[in-house]
């Protein structure tokens, strides 16, 4: 066991814990300790193998190494492919140099970025948006074209739109890891970089749709879905029903008694619970073809939780002070 | 004249053979090792005589060996890094090129050390013509005994193989460069685990410089403790410099660490002095990456010595008013040179080479080459200057590799320099189309 200190809350975890796994341990263990320690991801994903390190937005500053050697760490680190050594002492949050190198590595995963979020369906459930309200500029520093690229179809299903990928690697951890075919892969280089599948070859696999739940960004979208709402006008249930080859939990996105689409049921840190098979995502519209159990949990800080924007006022006026503060700059 | 111990006899006709090679003493580390000692016994060698990695990073190579992982029934593997992509450095290859057993003789004597039974050369693309000479030389050892089963009539059996990369720069890093070898994207890894305890095919690896690897051989047959009495405290033994720029003779010299920088430049057994007689304005000391330091800061650290061609020295005064030995690519500016230009090349370099891996070297880089060419076109912006630096300082230390760093670095040093420089394109890009105003630019810098 190896205890450490994050932000000044201490918690013992297992050895070979990592620091964003201590940090989440800490989080669901302590309703008192607030959420943000947890430092923001991107790439790492707790059930994916190899994932993490990437991204670079959950960095944290290691002020003390351990108990034995306590000499702090000369630049901040990656939590997510850090662990935990015995005596080991964290920032995140409480310290304002680490929250400035956050706030440079969101710039640097925005500036490349289409924010076309008006027209992405992702938008209301996106990391990269939630990110970047927490701790982007109000306005963009970067006054250069933006990379684009041509939207693909990766066979009926799952649309790539490579404009808005932050190259977090998921996709291609999914597909190395619970597809058994990979045909799809990074090309090219540097910011020229590309999700690609070999020759545009479908994926053409069971669980082929799960690319699309660990997908930060609007760049992997449900073909079956795009444009049919937004998602904070549907109302997500967890539903099941018998499948042969998932688990057949999953949670439905409902509007009225239409069920729009479906996905894997998330965990707190908006992380696929259960990895769900093709059918159940894509051929299973039907309301009749599922068990509906109950809402679905989703966080308070969620426009999809908001559902209806209550805080309609608030939100006018936050727009409004925006507004004038740039059009004072300009 | 200095001491040299790597490429004293490069000008012997046919050293390139291995006849003539062995003429000149060639082989007689891998001998002496092989015959009288113990694996144990060359690592202590090594040790004792200080060597720093030549590669860049200058990490005590004994050091690096002993911390290589060895559990029972798992192979070990040497892995030599001719990648030399780092603008500004040429050595390797030129030791190769001229002295290939050398090398070779090298790669033989360490595995014996580390108990690698194979090990690889991974050469970068562009110098296809270079593994060629070295399969060659490897084909010759071969044939000698010196290579293969039982080398020499001992138990100790050894393959060695020259592996071309696809010339992408991030495959000198070193664990980009065992993802190439494997046959995968040259992308750096997340580390740990490092490659003492998982490289190559999982298995533990040395990865080492030509230089450092080559340099193994005189070590062997002077032992460790005369080596470590050349040079200047830490910074032992001789040192190949890759010279180019302004100077008068560009090339590779064999340097014994500790030599002045003013002697390296002006004296004629070296560079001979800036081309046509002009004042020297700034220099890159260890390859593109390093911080680049203007006249009166590479002649004279902060404190008015003199500052000398050593690791210890030349870092001198941090990166406020020093740089590092790096790699040893000595470039050299006159005071025609555009600073700005300059870094504007290294930039685009850089963002052509980021592997894109991680955000901050993946975007940063590609900003700040746009920043610096609308800075070079004359349509740079007062606040970009201060843009710059505040990208670069978001970039450095935020990666997963090196490269990052090595992207920052020229652009911080460059601005904390040569500011003026800088402000002068920006201010008035009326002149930028006025060949003359390079001139006027650089006046105003280096007074
Ligand atoms: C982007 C990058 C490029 C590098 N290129 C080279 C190279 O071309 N040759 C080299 O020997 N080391 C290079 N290195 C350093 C290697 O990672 C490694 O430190 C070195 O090969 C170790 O050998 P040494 O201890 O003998 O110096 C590079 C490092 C980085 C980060
Ligand atoms: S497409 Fe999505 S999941 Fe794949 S690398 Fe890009 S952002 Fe990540
Ligand atoms: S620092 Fe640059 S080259 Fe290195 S891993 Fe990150 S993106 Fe790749
Ligand atoms: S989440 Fe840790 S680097 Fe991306």
């Amino acid at each position: 066991m190896a205890k450490v200190t994050i932000d000044g809350h201490t918690i013992e975890v297992p050895d070979g814990t990592t620091i964003l796994q201590a940090a989440r341990m800490l989080v669901d263990k302590n309703p008192e300790v607030d959420a943000k320690i947890a430092p923001p991801t991107m790439c790492y994903y707790s059930k994916l193998k190899t994932s993490g390190g990437y991204c670079r937005t959950c960095i944290v500053k290691v002020t003390k190494g351990s108990e034995k050697d306590p000499r702090p760490m000369p630049k901040p680190v990656a939590s997510c492919r850090t662990n935990v050594m015995d005596g080991m002492e964290v920032v995140n949050i409480t310290s304002p140099e680490l929250l400035e190198a956050r706030k440079g590595v969101v710039e640097f995963l925005l500036i490349n970025h289409p924010l076309d979020c008006p027209i992405c369906d992702q938008a209301g459930e996106c990391h990269l948006q939630d990110l970047g309200y927490e701790h982007g500029l109000a306005k963009t520093r970067y006054d250069f074209s933006r990379r684009t690229f041509a939207q693909i179809d990766i066979g009926p299903y799952i649309k790539l739109h490579m404009t808005r990928c932050i190259m977090c690697f998921r996709c291609i951890k999914v597909a190395d890891q619970i597809t058994n075919n990979r045909f799809q892969g990074m090309l090219f280089r540097g910011d020229a970089s590309e999700i690609s599948t070999y020759i545009e070859k479908a994926i053409d696999n069971d669980f082929s749709g799960n690319v699309i739940d660990v997908c930060p960004v609007g760049a992997l979208t449900d073909r079956t879905w795009r444009f049919k709402s937004r998602v904070w006008f549907t109302k997500p249930m967890d539903a099941h029903r018998n499948c042969t080859k998932c688990s057949g939990k999953v949670a439905i996105w409902m509007k009225g008694n239409e069920v729009l689409r479906v996905t894997s049921r998330k965990d707190q840190w908006g992380e696929a619970i259960d990895w769900i098979c093709n059918d159940c995502r894509f051929e299973k519209k039907d309301a009749k073809d599922w068990v509906i159990e109950k809402p679905s949990h989703i966080s308070r800080h969620s426009v999809i939780s908001q559902n209806h924007y209550e805080n309609l006022a608030q939100l006018k006026l936050d727009i409004g002070k925006q507004q004038k503060q740039i059009a004072s700059k300009k | 004249m200095g001491k040299k111990l790597l490429i004293h006899n490069d000008k012997v006709p046919g050293i390139a053979t291995l006849e003539v090679y062995r003429q000149h003493g060639g082989y007689a580390s891998v001998e002496k090792a092989l015959k009288t000692m113990t694996p144990p016994e060359v690592l202590e060698e090594v040790k004792k005589s200080g060597l720093r990695g030549r590669g860049g990073a200058g990490f005590p190579t004994g050091m690096k060996w002993s911390f290589l992982a060895r559990p029972e029934g798992v192979e070990r593997y040497l892995v030599c890094n001719a990648d030399e992509s780092e603008p500004g450095t040429f050595k390797d290859r030129y030791l190769m090129e001229v002295i290939p057993h050398l090398l070779i003789e090298g790669m033989i004597t360490s595995s014996y050390a580390l108990g690698a039974k194979t090990s690889y050369i991974y050469i970068r693309g562009e110098y296809f013509y270079v593994a060629r000479i070295l399969e060659k030389a490897l084909d010759e050892a071969y044939a000698a005994g010196l290579l293969g089963k039982n080398i020499l009539g001992s138990d100790f059996s050894h393959d060695c193989y020259v592996q071309v990369g696809g010339g992408a720069y991030i495959c000198g890093e070193e664990t980009a460069l065992l993802e190439s070898l494997e046959g995968k994207r040259g992308n750096p890894r997340i580390k740990p685990p490092f490659p003492a305890i998982a490289g190559v095919w999982g298995c533990p690896t040395v990865v080492n410089n030509v230089e450092t690897i080559a340099t193994v051989c005189p070590i062997i047959m002077m032992g460790g403790d005369e080596y470590a009495k050349i040079g200047i405290g830490r910074s032992t033994g001789t040192k190949l410099i890759s010279a180019s720029g302004h100077i008068n003779k560009p090339g590779v010299y064999e340097i014994e660490l500790g030599l002045p920088v003013e002697e390296f430049i002006y004296s004629e057994e070296y560079c001979g002095g800036i081309i046509n007689g002009r004042k020297l304005k700034a220099v890159v000391a260890g390859g593109s990456s390093v911080p680049i330091l203007p006249a009166e800061l590479i002649l004279k650290n902060d404190k008015g010595e003199p500052r000398l061609m050593s690791y210890e020295s030349l870092s001198e005064g941090g990166f406020a008013t020093g740089t590092m030995l790096g790699s040893g690519g000595f470039i050299v500016y006159d005071e025609t040179t555009s600073i700005v230009k300059n870094l504007y090349t290294f930039a685009r370099f850089y963002h052509h080479e980021s592997c894109g891996q991680c955000s901050p070297c993946r975007e940063g880089t590609g900003w700040m080459e746009k920043i610096l060419h609308r800075i070079v076109e004359g349509h740079g912006k007062p606040s970009d200057i201060d843009l710059l630096w505040d990208i670069q300082r978001k970039i450095e230390g935020n990666t997963i590799c090196p490269l990052g760093d090595a992207a920052a670095w020229p652009v911080a040093s460059a601005i904390r320099h040569f500011r003026a420089e800088f402000e002068e394109y920006i201010n008035h890009p009326e002149k930028i189309k006025d060949v003359k105003h390079y001139y006027s630019v650089h006046q105003l810098a280096g007074a």
